[in-house]
């Protein structure tokens, strides 16, 4: 792995190491700052918290959020929950597969859009409901799809 | 003197663009040159009216809402500053109906004050409960928390002044208080609204839980979903440091308390309280078998005391206005006040606090203003994915946690989710099925395997293959699930599906007369 992962992924390890269930905030440091949990960094992990590999592949796997490769350079997570579905979230997960030509868990070609489903964003009243790069949107109706993509990536 | 103007933090006003319109504000102000403090606040619950603008004026608050930064302009020409009239003129948003007709004591303060500020927090009510309970002993507590009926408000209803006493009770060590801020649930957003709106409420509530049990630590577990919270946990738990609430010291009392705020990764599963301790600890969120229970051996085995954010932020109140008081409010044993959030497709979306008794009835239509595409309402789902779909026969149903478990409906954590008359019901009931089965920790069986059964079969009905034949299987499937579950994602998912079923047969394209006798 290039030298200045490494000593972010071990400069993190150090930070939560000693911290009692320290597995979870460290995931999220290393993920926070490079965008996704690499593979190599998997054994310093396990070796510095004293668990087995699997263990740490156990726990990155089994949250949604973390992620093994890198994303897209943006990231649109459409909530697919009822509130949103209520409003037409379905038509607003259409309209982005459409704009995007990716499905659900897919990055567009050319690395710029990754689409991901989330389950509720806490904007109920307001759907359909559109979290992108961390950035949440509200009322992003099907016809509001394009707008916000040009907006935030230069795209049609 | 300085115009002191709110502009909501709040996540769902800064989904509509809140931070642009204070960013226009503040630019148009400089323009002008007048002299603006802009203050940003939690949200007033009004959500159709996001991003609400409120000014300071002589005779008082004047709000302006649903504001975009284009309208800026045109309205400090209406004399915003002195709370001129524009169409987009609320008036006084305490004497809106919607506002106006709640009994608001947990979300007493969110909107008025800046949620981050201790001054404003104290000046404005806060801080009393905690004085108050430092001055008694931790069982006079928990007999205050017992004594004013509060029951836990993240779905269980479990009495929280019954949880505390154990905490109290199990000798230890080390004791926790954890607060589940995970808030999952589809139509949801009181938890949120607290944390961004008055932090230091729910910082307080935790204070007293650990002086009531003689726990020292506590940990927020907060769904990743949720920045904007995350910011402003931090940025109260901050303040409360440099006031000495939190720290070695609290208060000068000598008593120490220490809060820290840990990150959930985007797991439904860990919203149930064994898999959040699982995760808190830094493993995979698969679910306890109980007992033990947390509040004998929870977090790292030890006594935890673990409640809902809406719990914790109803204690502070307690303390301080007494138990009888909060006890006063709600029928049967449903006692106190309950944030209620009225979602999806309605006219008037927002948080409702309301004394219990309310009916769906009078929520949907005398507060939510009917559906938001003015079409008829058809069902609402209320307490989360896990709640049955209530039909319209059922809306003079009062909230109360008995009255809604009598008809197989759920309270939960008070969200509800309208729907209008061009919903499929069976579309809705395949998502329940698929959710369960992402959303699956994978433990049970029934649970794992039975949800991706459940959406094949869902599957093959949506599509008209063997439909009666496959709704007897479903409904063998439910059995199954509801039977052979270790908790209530596996355990309740059977909810809105057989409800579905049997108030809507004719969207799985099966005859009323039929199933509503089966069902
Ligand atoms: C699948 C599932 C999800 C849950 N999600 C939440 C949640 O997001 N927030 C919450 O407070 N309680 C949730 N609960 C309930 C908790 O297990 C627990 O009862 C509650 O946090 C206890 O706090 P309370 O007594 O203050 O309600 C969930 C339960 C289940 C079975
Ligand atoms: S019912 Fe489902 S979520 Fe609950 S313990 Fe079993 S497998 Fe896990
Ligand atoms: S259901 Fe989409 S934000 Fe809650």
């Amino acid at each position: 792995m290039p030298e200045d992962l490494n000593v972010l992924i071990d400069a993190a390890i150090d930070r939560h190491k000693s911290v009692p269930g320290g597995l979870l905030p460290l995931l999220h440091d290393i993920q926070d700052r490079v965008g996704y949990v690499p593979e190599t960094a998997v054994p310093a992990i396990a070796a510095a918290l004293n668990l087995s590999r699997a263990e740490v592949h156990g726990v990155i796997s089994f949250y949604h959020h973390f992620r093994s490769n890198p994303a897209g350079r943006h990231v649109v997570q459409v909530c697919r929950a009822e509130a949103c579905q209520s409003v037409g979230a379905e038509d607003t997960l259409e309209s982005l597969r459409e704009a995007l030509g990716i499905d659900l868990h897919q990055t567009t070609k050319d690395g710029a859009f990754t689409l991901e489903p989330i389950y509720c964003l806490g904007n109920c009243a307001c759907g359909p409901s559109v979290m992108i790069d961390g950035e949440l949107r509200g009322r992003v109706a099907a016809g509001a799809v394009s707008a916000l993509l040009s907006e935030v990536g230069g795209r049609p | 003197m300085s115009v002191r103007i709110f502009v909501p933090r709040d996540a769902s006003a800064r989904s509509l663009g809140a931070d642009r319109v204070a960013a226009a504000i503040q630019a148009e102000a400089r323009a002008r040159a007048i002299d603006v403090e802009i203050v940003r606040n939690g949200s007033r619950g009004l959500m159709w009216l996001e991003p609400l603008v409120e000014v300071v004026t002589s005779a008082g608050r004047v709000a302006y809402g649903p504001v975009t930064a284009a309208d800026v302009p045109a309205l400090f020409d209406a004399g915003l500053p002195a709370g001129g009239p524009h169409p987009l003129r609320v008036g006084d948003i305490e004497d809106h109906p919607y506002f106006a007709k709640q009994e608001r004591l947990c979300f007493a303060r969110v909107g008025i004050t800046d949620p981050v500020s201790v001054a404003d927090y104290e000046a404005h009510g806060g801080l009393r409960g905690l004085r108050r309970a430092l001055e008694m002993g931790s069982a006079d507590i928990v007999a205050a928390i017992a004594g004013s009926g509060l029951r836990g408000r993240g779905g269980a209803a479990f009495p929280t002044g019954i949880k505390w006493k154990t905490v109290l009770d199990t000798p230890s060590t080390q004791k926790y208080v954890v607060c589940n801020a995970d808030e999952g649930d589809s139509g949801t957003f009181s938890d949120r609204m607290i944390m961004e709106g008055d932090p230091l409420v729910l910082v307080e509530g935790m204070l007293i839980a650990g002086l009531a049990t003689g726990a020292t630590q506590g940990y927020i577990y907060l769904r990743s979903e949720y920045p904007d919270a995350e910011r402003a946990l931090l940025e109260a738990i901050a303040a409360a440091r440099k006031h000495g609430i939190l720290g070695d010291d609290v208060l000068g009392s000598g008593r120490r308390f220490e809060l820290e705020v840990r990150r959930g990764a985007g797991a439904y599963i860990c919203g149930e309280e064994t898999s959040l301790l699982e995760s808190l600890e830094g493993k995979r969120g698969v679910v306890r078998f109980k007992p033990p229970v947390p509040a004998v051996s929870g977090l790292f085995g030890r006594p935890t005391v673990l409640n809902n954010v809406i719990t914790f932020a109803s204690v502070p109140i307690i303390l301080d206005r007494g138990a009888d008081f909060y006890r006063d409010y709600g029928m049967g044993r449903s006692r106190g006040t309950l944030p209620i959030q009225l979602t999806g497709n309605i006219r008037h979306g927002g948080l409702v606090e309301k004394a219990f008794g309310v009916t769906l009835r009078e929520l949907l239509h005398d507060y939510g203003g009917g559906s938001a595409s003015g079409r008829p309402i058809k069902a609402v789902q209320v307490g989360g994915p896990l709640g049955a779909y209530v039909p319209e026969s059922q809306f003079d149903l009062p909230f109360d946690y008995e009255a809604f478990a009598a008809v197989g409906a759920m309270v939960g954590h008070g969200g509800i989710v309208v729907f209008d008359d061009t919903a499929n019901m069976a579309r809705l009931a395949r998502y329940a099925m698929e959710f369960c089965a992402i959303e699956s920790c994978g433990k049970c069986t029934p649970c794992r395997i039975g949800s991706t059964r459940g959406v094949e079969v869902m599957d093959r009905i949506i599509a008209g293959t063997d439909r009666a034949g496959q709704a007897d299987l479903l409904r063998e499937l439910c059995d199954t699930m509801l039977h052979g579950s270790l908790c209530a994602l596996g355990g309740m998912t059977p909810f809105p599906v057989q409800s579905a079923l049997k108030h809507f047969p004719e969207d799985f394209g099966l005859p009323r007369s039929a199933l509503a006798a089966a069902a």
